[in-house]
């Protein structure tokens, strides 16, 4: 398929980021790969599961990030080369193994990328991972083009065998998911055998020598950093003002400058290698310049650690001024763009870039305000979740005792906003959900009478919330878990996950079952289908129900939220489920991946006669409330129709409608 | 054919699930080939349909550029969806931008739910036509699903792209691009849609405004 594994030194090729960083590696040797997917960092674990057969590599999706990094190490620790890849929250999740490792030191090459995102486009929060190199003493590479990418990869292997310690590499979304052209280098063509060496036990205790041990080894990468051809510096001998940047600031800079006319009195002091700081090579550019101005992304770390510098350094350079985001030339929030570095440049060297007349802006973004309608991100046509938060939203409803809904991590976060009737009320970290719902489960006694309920999807469990359910069981908690199994870790691109039965070299491999898990603990399991919209409403009406509070069941005023004669009577009759954690498996596959290997399941049709149109009874239930895209409002005739373009046909829709105008045929 | 401007910088934007990355990366590929450097930038975040996406392309005979056009740069917007399309251009349009445009619509789900208004296609074709030097159009959706499955619609508006001369884009290269990135029984389906986008798109000039079958339904 691609050039990924191609022995053609010289051949350039169009790499995204992360495929740049898989070629650095695989050029550097590598033989084991792990990670557990997170956007922006995929790709890279992706990239290399496609090529691990041919090139003779164990490539595997962890768990969770901190067993992806112990994967990667046993192989360092064999003396074999190793790679684990994950996000910025995978770091933390990784960071209590990290922050031993650096104690014991590595053998064969190691490296950790960490791909951070910047403005949180696809994650929860926005952090910067630079400030774990700092806390570990770890050297820490930021590429700033994709070439740089798998150069650097290819060195930090290097470096990390010279320093006996893990190396760091800090990519962002503007490196990892952008594409260039990459010039590649030779494949190495054999590698080490493996052994653990048994005179070399690895152990962080006592931490006192191995910490002194460390300091000594972080000392011998200052000197490699002070000659790291990573940093560099462009631009006239004496600059007005010296921009001191790393990773996607470094184009940015320079094109603003070009833009601006101003490279005659621009410095641009990239830095490749920025911890530990090359304090010597930055000290020269310090004492020639007077202003400077720091283009990093997320937090200012290069900024407070030149800072530390000029400090330790002041009365033998004297004064400077430094910008950036600390006096607010620079936001201290959210992704850089060519725009802010721009307005910076502008401001500090008094000078003013008109890329377009400004009568067209004004009229352009007129236009736009006047015209175009807000786009939200949603869930897909077709989409299990749209359909379970539908019953959730039913079944709350319904038992009428403000139940609340604890979520986390995945393509159901969503459900926060109007594609999931905002149903979820809560959002942290990977398996948080059922973890508060550990809490929330206790607070009975203190009179809380809101039934509590954790949604957590299929990839989610296996990572962070297997310990959390175990909890529930032990301490017991009372709440409803609900378990999201699409068959997939959906949000970061369908990789397979322990139940999918499948490895991320495509190797079968036993399932591990949901069920069978939380039966092991003793928690009353149900698994229905979100598709039929009845009877998971039912079931999840039934498991919120307590022994103490049996409440009986109300038709709220409201078209559609009532459940037939005969559930309703069963609800009545059926059995009470005791208290406890109960789990409800919410089993339908995510709709992308069931495009991907089959037609629609039905043909769906708006009859033009049947549909009430304005008149609707609940306001036009299936565009106004339901939302899901397939559908349309056909403005001129005051009726819903489906738009064969989007609809996937999963037939959920025909189950809202109340005037059952809304058909389906099998396609 | 060589570059108008250097760095050229081309625009894909549209909504999730429209093929935006894919096409941008085909485009870039055959770019690559015929040696130019490029630098693409992608917008898209978790893998859900629905939100906007766009695809920032630089073109250069011999630099990488920034992943990120700056604002007012644009100098060929590929607009997949025509709100989509004036949306790109408030921040990155200027009086020398063209436009090639797909004319059918996508609502988002403020628009099915009632919260918004899905403008006039006519007018918003008029108002991108105002905001370009040039304009080109098809319903790149409905020769799509002609051919049976909307997902061709950005292979559709690639085959308008080699049409409009803008960029040096061949069908053969084009071809030996997609049998790398493609999956080989789709390839013979691939360029019948790359083919039919060539045939059917048209300017919008003064003398020749929207056809019926360009102008899209709404
Ligand atoms: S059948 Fe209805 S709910 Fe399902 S994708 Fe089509 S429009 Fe949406
Ligand atoms: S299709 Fe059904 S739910 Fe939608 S507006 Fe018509 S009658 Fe109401």
């Amino acid at each position: 398929m691609s050039s990924i594994s191609q022995n053609a030194p010289g051949k350039v090729a169009l790499l995204m980021g992360n495929e740049a960083i898989a070629r650095g590696a695989l050029e550097a040797g590598v033989k084991v790969c792990a990670a557990y997917p997170g956007n922006p960092s995929s790709e890279i674990i992706g990239t290399l599961a496609g090529v691990a057969d041919e090139m003779g590599l164990h490539v595997e999706w962890s768990v969770n990030e901190k067993v992806a990094l112990e994967v990667a190490a046993a192989a360092s620790l064999a003396g074999l080369r190793g790679l684990c890849a994950m996000k910025q929250n995978g770091l933390n999740v990784a960071s209590d193994f990290l922050l031993n490792l650096n104690l014991t030191g590595t053998r064969g090459g190691l490296v950790v990328v960490v791909a951070d995102d910047p403005a949180g486009v696809s994650s929860s929060n926005e952090e910067d991972s630079r400030i774990f190199a700092k806390l570990g003493d770890l050297p820490l590479l930021e590429p700033a083009t994709i070439q740089e990418a798998k150069e650097m990869t290819r060195e930090a292997f290097s470096l990390s065998e010279k320093l006996g310690l893990p190396v760091m590499i800090r990519s962002v979304t503007r490196v990892s998911h952008a594409r260039g052209n990459v010039s590649l280098d030779e494949l190495p063509q054999s590698g080490p055998k493996p052994g653990f060496d048994l005179s070399q036990p690895r152990c962080a205790f006592p931490a006192l020598p191995n910490h002194r041990l460390l300091h000594e080894r972080f000392q011998r990468a200052k000197e490699m950093s002070e000659e790291s051809p990573f940093n560099f510096y462009r631009g006239p001998e004496r600059p007005d003002l010296v921009v001191i940047t790393s990773g996607s600031g470094y184009l940015y800079s320079l094109e603003a400058a070009i833009n601006l006319k101003i490279e005659e009195r621009v410095g641009i002091l990239k830095l490749g290698m920025t911890w530990p700081l090359p304090e010597a090579f930055v000290l020269g550019y310090l004492r020639e310049a007077g202003n400077f101005l720091f283009i990093e992304e997320v937090d200012p770390f290069l900024e407070n650690n030149v800072k530390e510098l000029f400090a330790q350094n002041c009365f033998d350079i004297g004064v400077k001024r430094f910008h950036g985001k600390a006096d607010g030339m620079v936001p201290d929030v959210g992704e850089l763009n060519p725009e802010i570095v721009t307005a910076a440049m502008e401001n500090l060297l008094n000078v003013r870039h008109l890329p377009r007349p400004e009568n067209y802006s004004r009229i352009a973004r007129e236009a736009a305000a006047g015209l175009v309608p807000a786009r939200a991100l949603g869930f897909c046509a077709g989409c299990p979740h749209r359909a379970t938060y539908w019953a959730i939203k039913l079944a709350l409803a319904l038992d009428g005792r403000n139940g609340f809904v604890l979520g986390d991590i995945g393509c159901y976060s969503l459900g926060m906003g109007p594609s999931g009737f905002a149903q979820m009320k809560t959002l942290h970290a990977m398996g948080s959900g059922v973890g508060l719902a550990c809490g929330f489960g206790q607070l009975e006694r203190f009179g809380l009478e809101q039934p509590v309920v954790a949604v957590c999807g299929d990839s989610t469990f296996y990572h962070a919330a297997i310990p959390a359910l175990i909890n529930a069981r032990y301490n017991g908690a009372n709440f409803l878990l609900l378990l999201l199994d699409n068959n997939a870790t959906a949000m970061t691109g369908f990789q397979p996950h322990p139940g999918t039965g499948l490895t991320a070299t495509g190797d079968k491999t036993p399932v591990i079952d949901l069920r069978a898990i939380c039966e092991v603990f003793g928690a009353s399991v149900e698994v229905v289908d979100p598709f039929d919209v009845e009877s998971t409403v039912e079931m999840i009406l039934r498991m919120i129900r307590t022994e103490k509070g049996v409440h009986p069941v109300r038709n709220p005023n409201c078209c559609n939220l009532e459940l037939s004669e005969t559930s309703n009577q069963k609800m009545e009759k059926g059995e009470i489920i005791s208290n406890g954690v109960k789990v409800l498996i919410l089993r339908r596959e995510c709709a992308l991946v069931s495009a991907k290997r089959q037609k629609k399941l039905f043909r769906i049709e708006v009859d033009q006669e049947r549909c009430l149109g304005e008149a609707c009874g609940c306001n036009r239930l299936c565009t106004r409330i339901f939302k899901c895209p397939g559908l349309m409002w056909d403005q001129a005739t005051g009726r819903a129709r489906i738009d064969e373009a989007i609809c996937t046909g999963c037939g959920v829709c025909t189950e809202i409608c109340p005037a059952s105008a809304i058909r389906k045929e099998a396609a | 054919m060589f570059l108008p401007k250097d760095p050229f910088n081309v625009i894909i934007g549209g909504v999730g699930g429209q093929g935006n990355v894919l096409a941008s990366q085909i485009l870039g590929e055959t770019l690559v080939a015929q040696g130019y450097v490029i630098t693409i930038g992608e917008t898209y975040g978790a893998s859900q349909r629905g939100g906007s996406v766009m695809s920032h392309l630089r073109i250069s005979a011999k630099n990488p550029f920034s992943p990120l056009i700056p604002e007012g740069q644009g100098d060929l917007l590929v607009a997949l969806e025509p709100v989509e399309g004036l949306r790109i251009l408030a921040p990155y349009g200027n009086p020398n931008i063209m436009t090639l445009l797909n004319t059918r619509p996508i609502h988002p789900i403020e628009v099915i739910s009632g919260d918004a208004d899905y403008p006039e296609v006519s007018k918003v074709i008029a108002t991108i036509k105002d905001l370009s030097s040039r304009i080109w159009t098809l319903n790149a959706t409905e020769i799509a699903l002609e051919m049976g499955d909307s997902i061709f619609s950005n292979i559709v508006m690639l085959g308008a792209l080699s049409s409009i001369q803008v960029l040096p884009i061949d069908r053969q290269t084009f071809q030996s691009v997609i049998k790398e990135l493609l999956p080989s029984r789709t390839i013979e389906e691939n360029m019948s849609a790359f083919d039919r986008g060539r045939a059917e798109v048209e300017e919008v000039t003064k003398n020749k405004p929207v056809s019926s079958r360009g102008g899209g339904e709404n």
